[in-house]
């Protein structure tokens, strides 16, 4: 099993090695951050399917969050908001917001004055819509005075590992309501009121403009590591500061990784990945060795959502942009998933590898197909044939095809993934 | 009388279009929940691929010299849907079938979907790239303004050719669904065999046999709602894509398994989306003279901004799972 391990990812390295002879070094270096913070995204899936098994299809609304945490931790103060109404308007929509769910709060308690059966779902329908259109008639000026007056909120201006930081309690907090919500649902339910959920937390930060400037993007978001301008004002060269300052960027990603894998390793191998296995494989006898599934379940599903989140941070304060029309449910939601069943789901190490590997052969699908387009248009014009036209566009969506040609051969011959799940049994 | 055809117009008319196409995506969703008992992803690709087919068909017509007076789309239609009938059959028997055989549980199977989709969705991009194409490059779409002034409305009441054959095809499909499931020997053990799978096999239900069936189906009625969305906007590789999952809150609303249930489901997301983003401001603007002149009507009185119109769909579907799990119709329930 471990040789088999070592002999795979001795394999993915000498293959990152070869793109990077191939593509050069500057582009590889920034691929292998993003595969790092893919790897923390795979093990927070791994954690929620391959240990509870929980079916998060809302990947992508957790790495949003993130991404907008951290965007709003790191990014400067914007003065132009403090200075103007903004403040007061928001936090006039916030006790607006308060009192809608104080009355759904109490609507909730009606039954105790006597008010039973139909009144009191006429009520609660009645508190709701009181509740919404008491928060409407406060956020819809402030919003529009924001945007108006100063475009958008801005951030806080802090370190951006606190972005990180605040990406996963965000995180956590989201899931710990939708898990509220979900977790009773069997799993082709839990899959899509999760896709659902995640698409209207798109929907939501996309339209909020006052507070993460929509489609008009946010950008630049600072790096906790020094930048490549800054070494090179320090008089390096160009590519030699890039290269350093992507490795610093890339060794705190791994540092946070490891500490991730450390810590849900140890939990793992401990009496509470033991109880997670028994909820997995079955939860009502667990439920009847006294275990509570349900409090588990949600405790594993926002421990998962965490590390999305700060992966997702790490992602975005990477690329130094906060675009949410770039977040679509192919690369940030099924992407995670094709890594983690490939990899091996419930093993740590497998969810690593699946991320490494998947987010390299999704890089490299795009020249490896273009250079087979054009060599069977090469062919097809010297025996007098049409040629294929628009190679560049074309090769780029063979990556979604690739992707799925993966999994689809994944769940065919090795449906329990490259590194399998090891269970260790007692003699 | 001019505020009520803009209700009509703005409201029934597209709640009915996008009710139609959600309802005839949803059977074919909730027929294989029944059936297979996994929810199928690449329901939506089928859709979109069966648009496609529809569209080179129509080119293929046109080209040839083929003139109608309904638009070309519906009358390649029965061609498009037997083509996309028989690629349904070929995607089970080359992804599903073999993981079934193998004994795969269902959440394999659904992820086996999501493979499925990726790998159409790249196929598609590759052969017709991102653009969108229209079904109405070499004909014109009828648009038919019925007169309202009897009715003292300054408006007419505004309705495509494509829109009202949809709403009768619609009808067609569910009426011959309907009968088929009711009336026919196989019709029946469709029902017998999603009520339950292993009973229905030891009464002699040829399974396989009904399995195939349930795909027909769904890739019929899978191409059929995809053509008929294209014609109603644009053809693109993501048609179906950015609807699957009101698709699905339609299947789930109706109770997953509940061929009667994903029609209400459908119509029943379609009209709160647009009754939703409806501007209620304008219906009250005859109010204006009997009101009193304290109370004014803000301009915009949309309950959900337009943004927001997809997530109608989600938030229907969330309080139902809340409220009653099993959807509207009683849903399977394993």
């Amino acid at each position: 099993m471990i040789r088999r391990s070592l002999t795979l990812f001795f394999g993915l390295f000498v293959l990152i090695l070869l793109i990077g002879s191939i593509l050069g070094a500057p582009f590889t270096s920034s691929r292998l951050v993003e595969a790092a913070a893919y790897s923390l995204i795979a093990l927070g899936l791994n954690i929620q399917w391959g240990y509870g098994g929980l079916f998060n299809f809302g990947v992508m609304g957790f790495l949003m969050l993130g991404g907008f945490a951290v965007t709003f931790m790191s990014y400067p103060v914007n003065p132009d908001f403090w200075g103007s109404d903004g403040p007061w308007m928001l936090g006039r929509a916030l006790i607006a917001f308060a009192i809608g769910a104080g009355l759904v709060l109490a609507a909730r308690q009606s039954h105790r004055i006597g008010i039973k059966g139909g009144w009191k779902v006429a009520l609660t329908v009645l508190v709701w819509f009181v509740a919404y259109c008491t928060y409407r008639s406060q956020i819809d000026p402030a919003a529009a005075y924001i945007e108006a007056n100063a475009g958008f909120v801005g951030g806080l201006g802090i370190n951006p590992v606190f972005g990180w930081l605040f990406g996963g309690v965000l995180a956590a907090g989201v899931a710990y309501i939708i898990g509220k919500i979900c977790l009773g649902l069997r799993t082709d339910y839990l899959a899509i009121a999760t896709i659902g959920i995640s698409e209207i937390i798109r929907a939501l930060i996309k339209n909020m403009d006052w507070l993460t400037r929509g489609t008009l993007t946010v950008s630049p978001i600072p790096w906790p590591t020094p930048l490549p301008q800054d070494l090179q004002v320090g008089g390096m060269e160009n590519l030699t500061a890039l290269l350093y300052a992507r490795s610093g960027y890339l060794l705190l990603t791994l540092l946070v990784l490891a500490i991730a894998f450390f810590l849900i390793s140890r939990a793992y191998s401990g009496p509470w990945g033991r109880m997670m296995r028994a909820i997995r494989d079955n939860h009502i006898a667990a439920a009847s060795m006294g275990k509570n599934v349900t409090n588990r379940q949600l405790e594993i599903f926002v421990f998962g959502s965490v590390l999305m989140g700060i992966g997702g941070g790490i992602l975005v304060s990477f690329t130094q942009i906060f675009d949410p029309t770039s977040y679509q449910p192919i690369n940030h939601t099924f992407i995670i998933w094709v890594m983690v069943i490939v990899g091996g789901a419930g093993n740590n190490w497998g969810a690593v590898f699946g991320a490494v590997l998947i987010w390299m052969i999704w890089i490299i699908s795009e020249p490896l197909s273009k250079a087979v387009f054009d060599t069977l248009s090469f062919w097809s014009t010297s025996i007098g044939w049409h040629d294929i036209p628009d190679i560049e566009a074309r090769s780029a969506q063979m990556r979604v095809f690739v992707l799925g040609l993966v999994i689809t051969i994944a769940l065919r011959y090795a449906p329990r993934g490259l590194i399998p799940e090891v269970v260790h049994r007692e003699k | 009388m001019t505020e009520f055809i803009f209700f009509l117009n703005q409201v029934l008319i597209s709640g009915a279009v996008l009710g139609s196409i959600y309802a005839l995506g949803a059977i074919g969703i909730t027929l294989i929940f029944g059936i297979l008992r996994f929810a199928h992803f690449a329901h939506s690709e089928l859709m979109t691929s069966g648009a496609f087919i529809a569209f080179l068909l129509a080119l293929w017509f046109s080209s040839m010299g083929v003139s109608l007076p309904i638009p070309t789309g519906f009358v390649v239609l029965p061609i498009a849907m037997v083509l996309a009938a028989l690629l349904a059959l070929g995607i089970d028997k080359g992804f599903y079938s073999p993981l079934r055989k193998r004994g795969a549980r269902p959440v394999t199977l659904l992820i086996a979907s999501i493979g499925v989709t990726l790998m159409m969705q790249g196929l598609v991009r590759l052969f017709f790239g991102t653009g969108s194409y229209s079904f109405f490059e070499n004909e014109s779409k009828a648009i038919y303004r019925i007169d309202t002034s009897w009715l003292g409305s300054t408006r007419p009441l505004v309705v495509t050719q494509p829109q009202l054959l949809m709403v009768v095809v619609t009808i067609i499909a569910v009426v011959a669904l309907h009968f088929f499931l009711t009336r026919s020997r196989l019709g029946k053990a469709m029902r017998a065999m999603a009520d339950n799978a292993d009973l229905a096999q030891v009464s002699g239900i040829n399974t396989a046999l009904v399995v195939r069936v349930t795909w027909i189906i769904a890739g019929a009625l899978a191409c059929m709602a995809g053509t008929m969305l294209a014609l109603d906007v644009t053809l693109k590789p993501d048609l179906a894509f950015n609807i699957i999952l009101p698709i699905f809150a339609a299947a789930i609303v109706g109770g997953l398994g509940q061929a009667y249930g994903a029609i209400a489901g459908g119509f029943l997301i379609g009209f709160a989306e647009t009754i939703s983003v409806f501007n209620w401001s304008i219906v009250l603007r005859p109010l204006k003279s009997v009101l009193p002149d304290w109370i004014s009507i803000p301009g915009n009185l949309a309950l959900v901004p337009t943004e927001y119109k997809l997530t109608v769909a989600f938030l229907i579907l969330v309080v139902t799972l809340l409220v009653r799990p099993t959807g509207i119709f009683k849903g399977a329930s394993s």
